[in-house]
């Protein structure tokens, strides 16, 4: 970056910045240590609407947490508890 | 070497009760006599599928939670493959948490329908209905 002798960067709008809240596995947080592939309801909090599993980088669970959240989805899947495929879940 | 299990099964909506108790005994009878040990059953009654298995769309759900051998969970499935009234099944060992788990969740679905009943009765708390087998 160039060295700017008289520091006088003016903006017309005060420069907004984003204070971004930092995600936290909740599995961690609350100290779960089993995910029930029964508690469908449960589930569904990792799933979007077509009933896929959502990544760690939006819901924030820790590696080992997600490995345990698809096992337990895929689980209530074969069960017929949650859908393979569909729209509008939730 | 003893291990805990639990296993799901779904059976098709077309039988009548007696026909689904029967089902239950076949299988609880089967865990009895290969050595196994029943600690807990739970209905879940006829649900709704998430997704039509066979054409049908219900079905009456039954888990069991049972200590066995690991060999005898083969067995289990292979009876579960043969009977025609079973759509779908799925048994998973459980644990040291799962088992932890399974604990808390029997006591608090124990102290719920306890609680139900008390309300819907007005008396007193009696004993949870489904007694905690150890």
């Amino acid at each position: 970056m160039a060295n700017v002798e008289n520091n006088e960067i003016r903006y017309l709008n005060p420069p907004t910045v984003e204070v971004r809240k930092k995600k936290y596995c909740r599995f961690k947080k609350a100290g779960i240590k089993y995910i029930d592939y029964k508690d469908a309801e449960f589930l569904k909090k990792f799933l979007n609407e077509q009933g896929k599993i959502l990544p760690r980088r939006i819901t924030g669970t820790s590696l080992k947490f997600q490995r345990k959240v698809a096992q337990a989805v895929k689980r209530a899947r074969s069960l017929a508890l949650l859908p393979y495929v569909t729209d509008l879940l939730k | 070497m003893i291990k805990q299990y639990e296993t799901v099964f779904i059976a098709t909506p077309v039988l009548s009760d007696s026909q689904m108790k029967e089902a239950v005994a076949k299988y609880t009878d089967l865990i009895k006599s290969n050595g196994g040990e029943i600690v807990y059953e739970e209905d879940w009654g006829l649900k709704q599928l998430a997704y039509p298995i066979q054409h049908k769309t219900s079905g009456f759900y039954y888990l069991i939670e049972f200590k066995a051998d690991p060999q005898f969970v083969g067995t289990l499935e292979t009876q579960y493959h043969r009977d025609e009234r079973i759509l779908r099944f799925l048994t998973v060992a459980l644990d040291k948490n799962a088992v932890a788990y399974a604990e808390h969740r029997r006591q608090t679905r124990a102290a719920k329908a306890a609680a139900a009943k008390a309300e819907a009765t007005r008396t007193e708390i009696v004993e949870p209905a489904a007694s905690v087998e150890e």
